[in-house]
């Protein structure tokens, strides 16, 4: 929202200072984004005196001036070619260095032999209207030196507001000023309009409730309300001999304040009330309305309409629409026709004051997709209450600037009245919530400074809303306006005594925060990466809106956006990369909400650790035994529970025995990639939020172990699991641990086979162990690998 | 021979000494030792040829065993006290040391997992949500009225017809009270979606972190006091904080939360826009209306809500300029914030 400051001063009727009001409005609830000082480039423009006026020695075309234009120097000469320039008369004058509208810089220069020191300026030199004639002159006892801007009453500022969606009266000036009246301890007073007729010298303009009506005629026209659900409450009146023209200079000024461009006196009229009251108005040619008649109802199935833009548009039931004797030719509180439109042939005026049904509006302007000042009004709720007022000053504004008769009151169709809405306030509740006990006189001032009014009921205050606050409905939100009004940093901020919750910390997180521990000490920096992509698999969960085909569904896997990821690395010439990711990850699921998982994944490429300069030669790049290794450790923090196999690609699977369900995978990634990048691998493990039971001490052993290696050939069909497996098994409980040191395949062993070097710890806790013990076991080991999966320890 | 045999063995016994000396001591016990003239071994080897062939092999292949164990261990030593010293001329010490790949949390999860921190301290658990929820939890039972203006900042993605990724964290407070009694002091930070189009300080996806306080008796002074805690333990003591009137559904009184700007201590610069402070959150008292639909007294209870956004916070915190970083994933970018290493 932009308000004018001049605007707001003349509401309040004292100077302001924009910094101030910034100050103000963020204080109340309407932070500032910005001030805009407007006609900026005018700054410089001061009055100038014209002391004489003679000939230009050299020209006959051009005059020589003497010009006091306030300046320590005395007075300049200045060059001037405009035939009406006269002495003792006051002219803008721009000083050499002024920068006018259309951005050219004033140079002190010679015209014709004679040096000028600034130009005397006519309106269109100045961007203030089209008259070239001549220069502009000034009726003006201001002295000379004095800011032109001052003297047209045209310095101000533009002060964009944010308001919330909650503070529709904040959307006029008269709003913002009764905060700020009640923010300086000042008086709000709406400005009289210049040139109307003193207030209750025009009976007619008065409306007169036609309570429980829906239907009657103001000065000959016809009006019904069908459809009171979409517009509660209904005004309208006609002004018959208007001329259709220009604004005065006012008018157009306070509109292009607020950056608003000047139409004509009649619609500048209808906004200038929009503006100020947040009242939208619409005035129609009642020449143009058949019957005449106006009727306000629901618009029927697929009922065609042109609007104002041209665009023919097709309305459906719950939207309001104005029509006239025989149709419908305006979508209520979103936008107007063509067709009924104020033109300069206009004489006689309809105006129309409603209050459309809010959420109605919301739905038909977004249906429609169409958005105007009157319908983001309308979506936020109006003054229901204060329309006859805001209908008055309208018709004051309209016979001001344009002329014309109101013959009749305004028609107040309004079928259902409604009374001001009374909230009770227990002021024992006021410190139960905010932490002070906020006198009762305070509480009271406080909410009667913006137009609560207040009276005692019991050991309540029973508070009577203004119709312009539609959000004050319930006792909490009067608690609200005092904390507001008495100002949020009044209220002290020490932190005191509180008990703890009974929410524990999700399990979840904790297995986040230690799967990602693992990670980072695996050496992995972790990524985010966007959880919207492409499809990934049939049951992935799509979009009902998406911004764009690439994404369009909700990601099943990490996986595929961390390759993605990876890409991206390429082209700016990362090589080693090692990411992971821990996030949801999305399938269809039996219900209306998806199956949301949470998972991590990880990429490896690259060398397998930084080349140190002993190293000689390059350090060899990650393989899948690299892959083995972090996804082991992946899995072993995220499923402590799965057992980890070799998977259907050459890779592994994470499985959760007895079910056999899969949560896990690794293997190599295959994708385009560039030259000189490495493979790629990566893995993804679903992750459970089992909580790993403490670690239990075991004492360490202090008999002495007994190494023994163990060198088998395994055949074609012969895994190192298997063989472990029964080495494990055989040796029983005095074998400590057992772990592959070598494997070699060449020409020492037969063509398909591998020699596979094992070494075993022995270790009894109790005793010391004797070689011929661990020899007999290792004995039966080797007869069992060979009974078993016939497999031989290697010869030699 | 046997005296010869307990005399080396009387040598061998100096060998811990060895291990033990300083660099003086060490040059004596080489002379004394293996001296070339008075060294003790040196004067059992020169026996040697005076000996039986067969003592002379015995006692000749121990001495010449103990004199490499000797040689080994004062050659040890000399290193190891060189090693001690740094000597220069053995190792460049200025060559850089052997790495590993360092790996590092992102950025986000710091700043996430340092704000649930600090609210841990003044009493918050750590809460979570679904990303996918109802309109029912992130509007409805949130107090935000059908067809009104306020649904226009939260533009959605839909799934289905009342399914949708939810535009804040704070349906999360419903599930949190439908579920467990008051007290609830909880801290709920995850993932949240609007229909916003990338842009320097825009993301359709980013991270919030939603807070949620009620019990009895809690009031706005206790609101105020935990949030201007958070703000100093987040950007420094010396952090002032300013609440003003703002507009949420679900609170009321609602607030917004600015702190005084951590880069230019409030004299304003361009990260706090010449304004001195840096809007930090929306917040306020959790709205009646909200507690009634979770089934909460709301006569007997009150409580506190806010919500940030942890990209926000982070591109404050370390002069990011672009949101859109977050998401690269630049392997440059992840290891600025890994800690130093590789």
């Amino acid at each position: 929202m932009i308000v004018s400051r001049r605007w707001l001063e003349e509401l309040l009727g004292q100077p302001l200072d924009p910094k101030d009001i910034e100050e103000r409005c963020h204080g109340f609830g309407a932070p500032v984004e910005a001030v805009v000082p407007l006609h900026r480039e005018l700054a410089d423009v001061v009055v100038g005196r014209v002391l004489e006026a003679g000939r230009h020695p050299n020209a006959d075309r051009l005059s020589l001036c003497r010009v006091d234009a306030g300046g320590a120097d005395g007075p300049v000469e200045v060059v001037c070619g405009a035939p009406n320039v006269t002495a003792g008369k006051a002219y803008p004058f721009a000083p050499v260095g002024t920068v006018l509208p259309g951005g050219v810089k004033l140079e002190r220069r010679k015209i014709r032999g004679v040096t000028s020191n600034g130009m005397l300026c006519s309106a269109r030199e100045l961007g203030l209207g089209q008259d070239h004639e001549g220069i502009l002159e000034l009726d003006t006892a201001a002295a000379p030196g004095t800011p032109l801007l001052e003297v047209l009453g045209m310095a101000d500022d533009q002060i964009h507001i944010e308001v919330t969606a909650n503070r529709p009266d904040l959307l006029g000036h008269k709003g913002v000023a009764r905060e700020l009246a009640a923010s300086l301890g000042a008086r709000l007073r709406l400005p009289p309009i210049p040139g109307a007729p003193p207030e209750g010298a025009t009976p007619a303009l008065h409306a007169v409730p036609t309570r429980g009506q829906d239907r009657g005629t103001v000065d000959g026209l016809e009006v019904r309300l069908e459809y009171p659900e979409g517009a509660p409450r209904y005004l309208m009146a006609v002004v018959r001999g208007v001329r259709v023209g220009p604004s005065p200079s006012w008018l157009a000024a306070r509109l292009t304040a607020v950056g608003q461009r000047s139409i004509n006196n009649i619609v500048d009229a209808t906004n200038y009330i929009l503006f100020e009251l947040n009242q939208p108005l619409h005035a129609f040619d009642l020449a143009r309305l058949r019957g005449p008649a106006v009727v306000v109802r629901d618009a029927r199935a697929a009922e065609p309409i042109v609007t104002l833009d041209g665009v023919a548009r097709t309305l459906a039931p719950g939207m309001t629409v104005i029509a006239d004797a025989e149709r419908a030719t305006i979508v209520a509180g979103v936008m107007g026709s063509a067709e009924s439109e104020v033109t300069a042939a206009t004489t006689d005026v309809v105006v129309e004051c409603a209050y459309f049904d809010p959420p109605r509006t919301r739905r038909t302007r977004r249906a429609l997709g169409l958005q105007s000042e009157s319908s983001y009004r309308f979506e936020r709720g109006i003054d229901m209450l204060a329309m006859p007022d805001a209908m008055r000053r309208a018709l004051e504004v309209i016979v001001a600037v344009a002329g014309g008769t109101v013959r009749e009151p305004p028609l107040d169709l309004w079928p259902r009245p409604q009374q001001p809405r009374t909230v009770f306030l227990r002021p024992e509740r006021v410190a139960r919530l905010l932490g002070v006990a906020v006198p009762r006189a305070d509480i009271e001032r406080l909410l009667s400074s913006v137009g609560f009014v207040v009276a005692p009921k019991d050991e309540r205050l029973a508070v009577q809303v203004p119709g312009w606050r539609p959000d004050v409905t319930r006792e909490v939100d009067l608690i609200e306006e005092v904390a507001r009004l008495r100002g949020y940093d009044s209220f002290p901020s020490e932190l005191g005594p509180y008990r703890l919750g009974t929410v524990p910390d999700a399990p979840v997180e904790r297995a986040k925060s230690r799967v990602r521990e693992t990670c980072v000490r695996a050496g992995m920096l972790e990524a985010r990466t966007m959880p919207l992509g492409p499809a990934d698999g049939p049951d992935a969960v799509a979009l009902a809106n998406p911004m764009s085909v690439e994404e369009g569904f909700l990601r099943r896997r990490l996986l595929p956006g961390l390759v993605r990821r990876v890409a991206h690395n390429w082209t700016v010439r990362n090589r080693d990369i090692r990411l992971f990711e821990i996030g949801t990850v999305f399938r269809q699921g039996p219900g209306a909400l998806p199956h949301e998982d949470i998972a991590v994944a990880g990429v490896l490429t690259g060398a397998r650790r930084p080349r140190h300069w002993t190293d000689g030669e390059e350090v060899p790049d990650m393989d899948i035994w690299d892959l083995k290794h972090h996804f082991e450790l992946a899995v072993a923090s995220a499923q402590p529970d799965a057992v980890i196999r070799p998977g259907a690609e050459e890779g592994w699977d994470a499985v959760l025995e007895p079910g056999g369900e899969v949560v896990g995978r690794a293997q190599a990634v295959r994708t385009d990639q560039p030259a000189w990048a490495a493979a790629v691998f990566g893995f993804e493990v679903r992750m459970a939020a089992t909580e790993p039971s403490p670690a239990a001490y075991r004492a360490m052993p202090t008999t002495p172990p007994v190494e023994r290696d163990l060198a088998l050939v395994l055949g074609s069909g012969a895994t190192a699991a298997a063989v472990e497996a029964v080495i494990r098994r055989v040796a029983g409980s005095l074998l400590e641990s057992v772990a592959v040191f070598d494997e070699y395949r060449g020409v020492t062993v037969p063509a398909g086979e591998r020699s596979v070097a094992w070494r075993c710890v022995f270790r009894d806790p109790g005793r010391t162990l004797r070689e011929q013990e661990v020899d007999a076991v290792l004995t039966r080991v080797v007869r069992a690998l060979k009974e078993e999966l016939d497999v031989q320890r290697r010869e030699g | 021979m046997r005296d010869l045999l307990a005399s080396l063995d009387g040598l061998r016994g100096r060998l811990p000494e060895i291990a033990q000396a300083d660099a003086m001591h060490l040059q004596q016990l080489r002379t004394e030792l293996l001296g070339r003239k008075a060294g003790a071994l040196t004067a059992i080897l020169k026996q040697l040829a005076t000996l039986d062939p067969e003592v002379r092999r015995t006692v000749g292949a121990a001495a010449n065993a103990l004199k490499g164990e000797l040689e080994a261990a004062l050659d040890a030593r000399v290193r190891a006290l060189a090693e001690i010293a740094g000597d220069e001329a053995a190792h460049d010490l200025t060559m850089p040391g052997r790495t590993a790949w360092r790996g590092g949390l992102h950025v986000l999860t710091q700043v996430v997992d340092e704000v649930c921190d600090i609210f841990r301290e003044v009493g918050f658990t750590r809460a979570v949500g679904p990303e996918a929820e109802t309109e029912r939890n992130n509007f409805f039972a949130l107090n935000f009225p059908v067809d009104h203006p306020a649904l226009d900042a939260q533009e959605s993605f839909y799934l289905g017809d009342d399914v949708l990724l939810r535009t804040h964290t704070s349906p999360v407070q419903i599930r949190t009270l439908e579920t467990h009694p008051p007290p609830v002091r909880v801290v709920i930070p995850g993932q949240v979606y609007r229909r916003d189009t990338f842009d320097p300080s825009h993301s359709p996806v980013f991270e919030q972190i939603e807070g949620l306080a009620v019990d009895e008796g809690i009031t706005f002074v206790d609101f105020k006091a935990t949030l201007a805690y958070f703000a100093r333990r987040f950007f420094g003591p010396r952090t002032r904080v300013r609440f003003s009137p703002s507009f949420f559904p679900f609170t009321e009184p609602s607030a917004d939360m600015a702190a005084s700007c951590s880069v230019c201590d409030g004299r304003g610069c361009p990260t706090c826009k010449q304004t001195g402070w840096l809007e930090i959150l929306g917040s306020g008292m959790v709205h009646p209306a909200v507690l009634e639909n979770c089934g909460v007294d709301a006569e007997r209870y009150t409580g506190f809500a806010f919500g940030m956004g942890a990209q926000r916070l982070a591109m404050v915190r370390h002069g990011i300029p672009d949101i859109r970083l977050f998401f690269e994933s630049d392997v440059r970018f992840l290891r600025q914030f890994a800690g130093r290493g590789r």
